[in-house]
């Protein structure tokens, strides 16, 4: 599963600034997802708490400078990825202490985990590249996010 | 005390596969561990003390992982890791 597959076009945000905390970046990239049309606008609110709600359970920091958080939610019926980069770095908890710099956020269909690991495996696999992680973290636009995703998927960093 | 070597293979039985809630439980415990830890799949050898590492293995459920550990805690390590592993992360698992 390559990132164009279950990454939104519409959904990219290259400019997360730094004074945004957990939520500010949550509610941001679910945004992104809504105003792509990607899920039903009125769920909106129950998105942002779900995705709040599994933080609490354990940061989704997953090392590295990325984040991965996350849902399943009955409003979607296909992965659904917004991806999101802070030049600066968000505290996010991760497990080695450093900030995040570049965020998957997903919203799954209830009975799809196989596709859920797929995503995370595509990510995780992709940003072990330090070439792409720090091309990513560079990106100005969201073209170039895009540009970047497609050039990883095309095997051009090795993955 | 020279450093054992131990390893052990361990079905994955949750039914969500190890997604991001497991793997973090995973690499958490394997962190307790002073042994060098590392998890097989496929030919693909990764860290068990990473989270991003582990998630590289997209083990869904069902999926047979091989741990091996060098270390003086070799042995204790793998003990610990193949229960959790082997009671479906079930702890803290939950639908997230």
């Amino acid at each position: 599963m390559k990132f164009t597959d279950f990454v939104c076009r519409d959904a990219l945000n290259a400019d997360i600034g730094a004074t945004e905390d957990k939520e500010d970046v949550i509610r941001n990239l679910v945004s992104a997802i809504r105003d792509a049309g990607k899920i039903p606008p009125d769920e909106y609110e129950s998105i942002v708490e779900a995705i709040m709600d599994r933080e609490e359970l354990g940061t989704t920091g997953i090392g590295r400078g990325v984040a991965v958080p996350h849902t399943k939610h009955p409003s979607v019926d296909k992965i659904v990825c917004a991806v999101g980069v802070s030049k600066e770095g968000v505290y996010f908890d991760a497990l080695d202490g450093d900030e995040v710099f570049l965020f998957f956020l997903l919203v799954s269909p209830t009975d799809r985990p196989g596709d859920h690991l797929r995503a995370l495996e595509n990510i995780s696999r992709q940003l072990r590249n330090d070439t792409f992680c720090s091309f990513l973290k560079q990106s100005k636009t969201n073209d170039d996010i895009w540009q970047l995703l497609e050039e990883s998927d095309a095997g051009k960093y090795g993955a | 005390m020279s450093p054992s070597f131990a390893s052990r293979s361990v079905t994955i039985v949750n039914p969500q596969g190890m997604h991001a809630r497991p793997s973090d439980l995973l690499a958490r415990k394997a962190m307790e561990f002073d042994s060098k830890i590392e998890i097989i799949k496929d030919g693909l050898r990764v860290d068990a003390k990473s989270i991003i590492s582990l998630l590289t293995l997209g083990a869904e459920c069902g999926t047979e992982l091989l741990f091996e550990a060098t270390g003086s805690d070799a042995e204790a390590a793998l003990e610990a890791l193949a229960e959790l592993v082997k009671s479906g992360f079930a702890v803290q698992e939950t639908n997230q």
